[in-house]
């Protein structure tokens, strides 16, 4: 494995920085916004680094869990930040935070302790990539699906009040909607891994491959993490659309649109 | 002995801009409702419809709404809104199977089943709206202007198909209208809704 030191990545860095003058150059005027991300990258994968190599160090259920709880959190906020017209209050955060706590977690936990068989189960090294990989590929498909509901049940409020004043159930009035919104949840997994392998090499595979790991080993691992995350997203999606158009109605089944936020 | 409850019964129901109603429709009558626009005709159908968040009481043959599930309570306190929606691209898909349709009451062709819902005019589309919403077979009707769309022709067929629907089921019909003669020729009671008061004119207005 060649380990990388400080100039390589001095080397990376010039070349971002030369981006950066050459859009200055064309007033592209994103030239400080690069710049930030860049330094944001840097800075926070580099505390990342740390805080893995210390939780690496003390494993501890505790700590563990402190963990996985803040990358849940972030997660319900990124969610909830990618709505166009979600929820307002409590019902905008709770929502899709549950979602994901309920598929995420409950997923990594099946393949640490049924599939992988660390010891013990909750180590930091398999359970918290594992788990930021789950949670970030469940947070897209929860905040599409979601967004989705919310953007459709807006635009057809006519509909599905007609629908109920013809004396339909909640569930049924809305059923269409709900349907797809769970299919624009689960495309960006299904097509991830139609097109796996072919025109897309997985960055997770390109790393384990690049830090030495052999190929097949590689691709064992990939096919694992794909097969999981594609669970994840599903029951994910599944629960933050079936919550989600719950929410919509109120106990007397009356589409309360006004939970959600003005866009 | 046993005297029928009234039909409907509402009690300091509140709606956005009115007062609290208070109302009693009994079967076969006709309530008419006239005022000016934004006067909360509309809203007033939606809470008897259980659309909308509402305070006070509603009673269907002295069952209390809240006992009557909502989806229940909607077929039988059926509501026809002003523009009708529909969601499926055959027209014919939206009406269950096997109901007999009196589409030749309203000047209507069975053909029309079978077209697509963007091929019908708004006329069509509103007297199909009409014969969906009495395919439940509700006990109360809630039409908000329900011949907007009509010429004087199929106006007409509208109002006698549901004078007809009143006696035989039968009905209370609380009717949305702005045009007079139509509430003189339909009308058993007539109320108007103005500056956020609804009152019952006398009888001998009515006729």
């Amino acid at each position: 494995m060649i380990t990388l030191d400080t100039v390589d990545l001095a080397i990376a860095a010039a070349l971002v920085l030369l981006l950066a003058l050459l859009s200055l150059r064309l007033h592209g005027g994103i030239a400080r916004q690069l710049l930030v991300a860049a330094v944001r990258t840097a800075v926070q994968l580099t505390l990342i680094g740390l805080v893995l190599k210390a939780l690496f160090a003390h494993v501890h259920p505790g700590w563990v869990a402190l963990m996985s709880l803040v990358m849940l959190l972030v997660a319900g906020r990124e969610v909830m930040a990618r709505q166009e017209r979600g929820f307002r209050g409590w019902r905008g955060y709770t929502v899709g935070t549950f979602s994901m706590f309920l598929s995420s977690f409950a997923v990594t936990i099946f393949a640490l302790v049924v599939i992988l068989g660390s010891e013990p189960w909750y180590t930091p090294r398999y359970a918290i990539p594992l788990l930021g990989m789950m949670l970030g590929n469940t947070m897209n498909g929860v905040a599409i699906a979601m967004d989705r509901l919310t953007q459709t049940a807006w635009d057809q409020r006519h509909v599905i009040e007609a629908r109920l004043m013809l004396g339909e159930r909640w569930d049924r009035a809305i059923a269409h909607y709900r349907r797809q919104a769970l299919r624009s949840g689960m495309i960006p997994i299904i097509n991830a891994m139609a097109a796996a392998g072919i025109v897309s090499l997985p960055g997770m595979m390109t790393g384990q491959i690049l830090a030495g790991a052999p190929p097949v080993e590689a691709v064992k691992y990939q096919i694992l993490i794909m097969f999981l995350i594609s669970t994840g997203t599903g029951l994910g999606t599944l629960a933050a659309v079936g919550i989600g158009s719950r929410h919509l109605f109120d106990g007397r089944q009356r589409l309360c649109l006004d939970r959600l936020r003005a866009p | 002995m046993s005297k029928t409850p009234p039909l409907l019964q509402i009690k300091a129901l509140t709606v956005p801009h009115v007062e609290p109603v208070n109302l009693t429709l009994n079967a076969r009558e006709c309530l008419c409702i006239t005022g000016p626009s934004g006067s909360g005709k509309t809203l007033l159908l939606r809470a008897l419809a259980d659309l909308d968040p509402h305070d006070g009481e509603m009673l269907l043959a002295d069952i209390p709404s809240r006992q009557i599930a909502a989806d229940q309570w909607r077929r039988q306190v059926g509501l026809l809104p002003p523009e009708s929606s529909w969601w499926k691209v055959r027209t014919g898909a939206h009406f269950r199977h096997g109901t007999a349709l009196p589409l030749e009451r309203l000047g209507l062709k069975e053909l029309l089943l079978d077209a697509h819902v963007s091929r019908l005019s708004s006329g069509e589309r509103q007297r199909l709206a009409l014969l969906r919403l009495l395919a439940n077979r509700p006990r109360v009707l809630l039409l908000d202007e329900p011949t907007a769309n009509l010429d004087p022709e199929n106006a007409q067929r509208v109002e006698e198909l549901i004078d007809e629907y009143r006696r035989n089921r039968p009905a209370a019909v609380i009717w949305v209208s702005h045009d007079r003669e139509q509430v003189a020729r339909v009308a058993t009671r007539h109320a108007v809704l103005e500056d956020g008061h609804l009152h019952e004119q006398p009888r001998a207005l009515t006729a």
